[in-house]
């Protein structure tokens, strides 16, 4: 066992090093791999459960759900299902996200470590990687440090003389969005089409093939080893300690969009969005003024140039009326078309929806239409009010997942934002009324 | 019970219920699509919309799904808050971007659950100005037709192919609104509940192609309730007429029989109505071979009448004719002279009344079948010879999944999570059989045998239950262990089922389904039974008793008989033909009441036409031992076919005896004649039932053209056919509310035009119909007799046949329509491999087979599902000999 070594700032990329082949398993245990495993296999499962809700860990894949909590809904003990299974949400699709893909091609052993820790918190002996098709080379890496792992014993049966025996498979996915909805990628992974189930029952008590499941983002397992090798208390200081953010940990926040370096950094969560667009990603291109941004992927509100200091948690976005989401910024500029990317996103969205209810189904290719009307200036007066009813119909409550909802967040904040570009569409070629 | 609002009134409902169900049986019009009431909910369409308030003081709420969301006490619903109303409008709209506006030239119009729907939501005017999706459709066999184009995604279509009814080769393709519902390739739909997809899809997706051939729309067609003539289940439909031909066959609604689906069979098996070779007036032959020439009614009557009154004359029933007509037969011609139109049938109906009747299993209905938790399937290959009861097996397994989700507290009706609990654990399933079953798949395990060795395994079970009962010696380890297990899955289930019938010919495997019954009885737990005889009225024909054909043709070779009467019966299927023709040869006058052109009819010399099921009433007595009516849909034109009942009435009348004039007064008869038939009387309303004075219109209120669809041949409006056997009138004028529900001709509501209105004449989806579900058990079951004596054992002879089946071929009336037909393999004889081998004969090769003085072609199909030595053959089959139980077949030379 290797001595312990200084708690890092920014944990989840200190092994990372861009532009090189991630650490091997004798490396990446020299830069203190496994220790969280080995820490947790000490502990009680439950203690590993208990140890990640008071570090205030959530969910990084854009709902935020404490991923303890998650983890607690589990039933555990010798009345429970022997047979529970842990996944990872590797399907990465939301437009303008691209944090999995940095986590598991630049260290996929952190992420292994996370993942049997999650699996002995919950007491499964199964996991599976769902990992988005295009994420061939995170594919290579990940198969290669399963397979060190087994030869290592770090997977397998009786994981370091522990009693504890985990497998770990990694599934590709054949390419959908909405397998980035837990149980769609649930029902993916079972072989059955890519529709949401309806819940209850929820995946804790049936999940995959019916059984006791997590399903868990890519990027929320990696923070685990670390919260179980350096402690709650350490978690929870890396954000209130510098940006006083109610959420632990740090955050991989990124930024799209005309800006001068865009790209994906570490920081701890609840930095501002002043300082990630101005700082890590240059600020805007030349000549270009920052008019919005949607700050979690494709399927979050838009906020504006008002808002570039709200800090990027949970709450803070709530309150300013978005959504935290992956993280990572999509920037819109004052010469960028606010309704070709609308169009844009909605095309995604439409193509996107996997077709088991009315409103996404066929909601979302009308509102395409509409707004490539709009970006061709052809739209009716009359389209404005039918985009905004829409939002409404097609938003949370109404439909069977929250795809549609989420699809119609851009658009929502678009329509209360920048209403002058609608009207301004409208009827440009003398078609209007 | 749960205390809920909806728009501000009280009501006391079940919680366990879903808003839905609960809305409908209030009476309140809540559109829906992908809600089915026999397949809940999946919450797909977003139609039901509500809106939900957290108290008394919410008034925002917000929208819920109906069909997703429980009925918790104290729930506060709105149906006609404005969000709703906006939510429920606006998916109509969403569905109509895509679907065609067709309906003039679309099979579903007038009848269509969409266009109801987009009534009820009030959306009229169309904002969507961009161009549909379109979609190629495909061929998916004789049955089905299908138009993509119209189709709104409910995904209804699937999940009762796939899910419920267990097909594999319908499936949604594609995402986002390019969903498409189809085959793989174009084919035929391989499912033999394929038909229901025409009721299932709320649109003009999946019609029905025969009737789209030759289409009507619903508010023209004349139609009454009738009961489905092929097989013992006694499903319930709705044929429908139009220009003397039926246009199409309906699922009528039965809570404790079909429920909601019927098979293909059932919905397409009566083409042979229409046939135009059908006997059209009486005709008499001077001898056999001779040409024939007509005779009127009266000629005819008086003809009959002298033969019968010349002596030496003996009638010939049916187990395909109704109870009247066959006790018709009887009274005309004395108990004596009067023989069941079975022959190996006939002993083993007598005996599965007899176990029936004493108890102690109580009988089991469609319902029951479907729910209960352990099933034993004896000898039948339920889904060739009683489909419908097959997909009510094939729900019973979902037992223990409802069991899981109870425990979870998941509803029962929440689909898609109550399957994901399941997964692929059945309740106990065990089917004992010749040759592979449809069913095999969802078994725990299959046992193949000849029927002498199932019966042997059956008595292993008995052992098991009751050790005072004899071991069956003999038998491998294996099938001992298989006893064990089935006799403890049995025992340790609360509702414990024994499926057994006449299919296989042997009377051992009838009196081990009763032994089980009693051992399972005197070990304290209640098994439910089912035994299903051969045709739709095996039960009615034994319950009026008269020997077998064997005596007939004794008394006929014994030189006995001049005259004798066959009524709607086609000996050549129930006896072998040297035998049959020989007899034939012995009498001086062959008589055929019949609706159909037979080979015996060729025979005939004097042929009566009679009606066809969908053009006469009378009773049928099903598998359960239930007397149904079923009545007259139309009057056949240019055709003098009365029932075969009127000409006995008829005959007897020349004769200055009595057998009434109408069916009432024939019914009333036959059921003085014997107390178990007293029940048939209260089958159904007598004719003279009337509601405020008015009869039960036939036609729907719209029906069209009254005065116009003669008026090639006669510009009079022809004077309406009048109904002296039932309620019914053949006009589109009397009462339409508070229908008896035997006598339903159409289910209708204001605003519900399709199919299904059928929640408006239900006080409970999937209950009863409204004023109980329709016939009369005849048999209630005794505490449970004595114990039948150990089966014989009998060695394999080398080639001894055991009887298969075919759903498309096996029954008389289904195999003549030319739907069914396409759907009907050639001739067959399936052996093992190994015996195949022994043999020299090789898969696929056409045989000239010899059994019992007969020769017939048919193609060798291997299958190592079937035990070694033995050979299946189809029977009833076109191509096929008749041939007796346990015949043993020989290779006669190669085929043509």
């Amino acid at each position: 066992m290797t001595a312990r070594q200084s708690p890092p700032q920014r944990p989840l990329t200190a092994r990372i090093r861009p532009e090189h082949e991630p650490f091997g398993l004798a490396d990446y245990e020299r830069h203190g791999g496994f220790q969280g495993l080995r820490a947790a296999l000490k502990m009680g499962p439950q203690d590993v459960t208990g140890l990640v809700k008071s570090a205030g860990l959530r969910g990084r894949g854009g709902a935020g759900f404490p991923t303890g909590v998650k983890w607690g809904l589990v039933p555990m003990g010798p009345d429970a299902p022997k047979q529970k299974y842990i996944v990872a949400n590797g399907d990465e699709m939301e437009p303008g996200t691209f944090k999995d893909r940095l986590l598991l091609e630049g260290d996929p052993l952190q992420f292994i470590e996370g993942m049997i820790i999650g699996g002995y918190a919950i007491g499964a002996s199964i996991g599976y990687v769902f990992l988005r098709a295009e994420y061939v080379l995170a594919a290579e890496r990940l198969k290669a440090a399963i397979a060190e792992c087994h030869a290592r014993k770090l997977l397998g049966r009786n994981i370091l003389g522990s009693g504890f025996d985990f497998d770990l498979y990694l599934h590709t996915s054949a390419g959908r969005y909405i397998c980035g909805e837990e149980t769609a990628l649930l029902n993916s992974l079972e072989g059955k089409r890519a529709v949401p189930r309806s819940k209850p029952p929820f995946p804790a008590t049936a999940g995959l093939f019916g059984k006791p499941t997590v399903v868990n983002n890519i990027e929320t397992l990696c923070n685990v080893p670390h919260i179980v090798h350096y402690g709650a208390d350490w978690y929870a200081e890396l954000s209130s300690g510098t940006t006083g953010s109610k959420d632990g940990g740090t955050k991989l926040y990124g930024a799209s969009g005309k800006v001068k370096h865009p790209g994906c950094w570490e920081l701890p969560m609840g930095t501002t969005v002043r300082e990630i667009v101005d700082d890590h990603a240059g600020g805007m291109r030349e000549g270009l003024k920052l008019r919005g941004f949607l700050p979690g992927g494709a399927s979050t509100d838009f906020l504006t140039a008002e808002h570039l200091d709200v800090p990027m948690d949970y709450e803070h976005i709530a309150q300013a009326g978005s959504r935290m989401g992956t993280g990572l910024l999509i920037v819109l500029d004052d010469r960028t078309p606010l309704m070709a990317m609308l169009r844009n996103l909605e095309t995604f969205f439409a193509r996107e929806s996997c077709g088991w209810c009315t409103p996404c189904r066929d909601g979302l290719p009308w509102t395409e239409r509409i707004l490539a009307d709009f970006e061709a200036g052809r739209a009716r007066a009359s389209d404005i009010e039918l985009l905004r009813q829409q939002t409404r119909l097609l938003g949370p409550g109404r439909t069977f997942c929250p795809h549609a909802p989420g699809a119609m967040e851009p658009l929502q904040s678009a329509l209360k934002y920048f209403p002058d570009d609608f009207s301004a569409a409208v009827g440009r070629d003398g078609a209007g009324g | 019970m749960a205390r809920i609002w909806i728009d501000g009134r009280e009501y006391e409902v079940d919680p366990r219920r879903n808003l839905l169900e609960v809305a409908l049986e209030q009476g309140i019009d809540l559109p829906y699509f992908c809600w089915h009431p026999a397949m809940g909910s999946v919450g797909a369409c977003r139609q039901c919309a509500v809106t939900q308030f957290r108290d008394e003081n919410d008034t925002q709420g917000r929208v819920v799904m109906a069909c997703m969301t429980p009925c918790a006490d104290n729930s506060r619903f709105a149906v006609e808050h404005a969000d709703a109303v906006e939510m429920r409008e606006a998916v109509i709209e969403l569905l109509m971007t895509n679907h065609p506006h067709d309906c003039p030239v679309c099979e579903e119009g007038g009848q269509c659950h969409l266009q109801d729907m987009t009534v009820m939501t009030g959306h009229n005017y169309r904002r969507y100005r961009y161009t549909k999706r379109t979609h190629r459709n495909q061929d998916l066999g004789p049955f089905i037709g299908h138009e993509m184009n119209r189709c709104i995604a409910c995904y209804r279509c699937v999940r009762f192919y796939r899910e419920y009814a267990g097909g594999t080769d319908l499936n949604v393709f594609g995402a986002h609104n390019h969903v498409y519902f189809g085959r793989e390739a174009d084919g035929t739909l391989e499912s033999p509940f394929s038909g229901n997809l025409v009721e299932v899809c709320p649109t003009g997706v999946f019609t029905d192609k025969p009737y789209g051939e030759s289409y009507t729309r619903k508010w023209d067609l004349q139609q009454a309730p009738s009961v489905c003539h092929h097989c013992a289940v006694g499903c319930n439909i709705l044929p429908g007429e139009r220009y003397g031909r039926i246009k199409r066959v309906e699922n009528r609604y039965h809570g404790a029989l079909n429920g909601y689906f019927l098979c293909d069979r059932g919905r397409y098996g009566y083409q042979y109505v229409n046939d135009e070779a059908r006997p059209r007036e009486a005709t008499g032959r001077s001898a056999p071979g001779a040409s024939e020439h007509a005779l009127s009614a009266d000629k005819a009557a008086q003809g009959l009448a002298a033969w019968i009154d010349a002596g030496r004359v003996i009638g010939i029933g049916s187990p395909r004719a109704s109870l009247e007509a066959n006790y018709a037969l009887r009274e005309l011609l004395g108990a004596s002279n009067f023989y069941r139109g079975t022959r190996e049938d006939a002993a083993l109906d007598t005996l599965a009344l007899s176990i029936l009747a004493a108890g102690p299993a109580r009988i089991a209905s469609v319902r029951d079948i479907e729910q209960a938790d352990a099933v034993l399937v004896l000898g039948e290959d339920l889904l060739q010879t009683s489909a419908r009861i097959a997909l009510a097996v094939r729900q019973s397994v979902r037992q223990r999944g409802f069991a899981l989700a109870d425990a979870a507290h998941v509803p029962r009706w929440q689909d898609h999570s109550v399957r994901l609990m399941a997964q692929t654990q059945n309740s106990p399933l065990y089917v004992l059989s010749a040759a592979p079953t449809g069913l095999d798949e969802l078994a725990r395990r299959c046992h193949r045998g000849r029927p002498e060795d199932l019966a042997q395994l059956a008595q292993a079970i008995v052992h098991q239950l009751d050790h005072a009962q004899p071991r069956a010696p003999g038998i491998d380890d294996d099938t001992l262990h298989l006893a064990h297990e089935i006799a403890e899955v049995l025992v340790a289930a609360e509702r414990p089922l024994i499926i057994g019938g006449s299919s296989t010919g042997s009377a051992a495997l009838l009196q081990a389904a009763a032994n089980i019954c009693i051992a399972l009885h005197r070990r304290q737990r209640s098994p439910s039974i089912a035994l299903l005889p051969a045709e739709c009225n095996s039960y009615g024909s034994a319950l009026l008793g008269g020997d077998d054909l064997d005596a007939a043709l004794a008394r006929i070779e014994a030189g006995e008989v001049d005259t004798l009467v066959v009524l709607e019966n086609n000996l050549y299927r129930r006896l072998p033909a040297p035998r049959l023709d020989a007899a034939l040869t012995r009498i001086q006058h062959l008589v055929v009441i019949d609706a159909l052109a037979t080979p015996l009819g060729a025979h005939a010399h004097l042929q009566l036409p009679a009606a066809a099921f969908a053009e006469a009433d009378g009773t049928l007595v099903n598998f359960e031992g239930r007397a149904q009516r079923y009545f007259q849909v139309f009057v056949p034109q240019d055709a003098q076919r009365p029932a075969s009942w009127r000409w006995l009435q008829r005959t007897a009348a020349v004769l200055g005896r009595d057998l009434g004039n109408t069916l009432d007064e024939l019914t009333a008869a036959c059921a003085a004649s014997d107390p178990a038939l007293a029940g048939i009387v209260a089958a159904a309303p007598g004719h003279d039932f009337r509601i405020a004075g008015q009869r039960i219109p036939r036609q729907p209120h719209r029906y069209s053209g009254r005065t116009a669809m003669n008026a090639a041949r006669d510009i009079h409006e022809p004077q309406p056919p009048q109904d002296v056997d039932s309620p019914l009138a053949f006009s589109m004028e009397g009462a339409r509310v508070g229908l008896p529900p035997a006598e339903i001709p159409i289910f209708w509501a204001p605003r519900w035009n399709s199919g299904q209105s059928l929640s408006k004449f239900q006080d409970e989806i999937n209950g009863p119909l409204r004023g109980g579900d329709p016939g009369v058990r005849l048999i209630e079951p005794g505490q449970g007799g004595a114990y039948f004596d150990r089966p014989p054992r009998s060695e394999v002879r080398p080639l001894q046949t055991v009887w298969l089946y075919e759903l498309f071929g096996s029954e008389e009336l289904s195999a003549r329509g030319a739907a069914i037909a396409e759907r009907m393999p050639q001739p067959y004889v399936v052996l093992h491999p190994d015996t195949a081998a022994e043999l020299g004969l090789a898969d696929g090769d056409r045989h000239q087979w010899a059994a019992e003085g007969q020769q017939w072609e048919a193609q060798l199909r291997v299958d190592p599902g079937l035990p070694v030595g033995i050979a299946g053959i189809p029977r009833g089959m076109p191509g096929m000999p008749t041939l007796g139980v346990g015949a043993v077949i020989g290779v006669a030379g190669a085929g043509a």
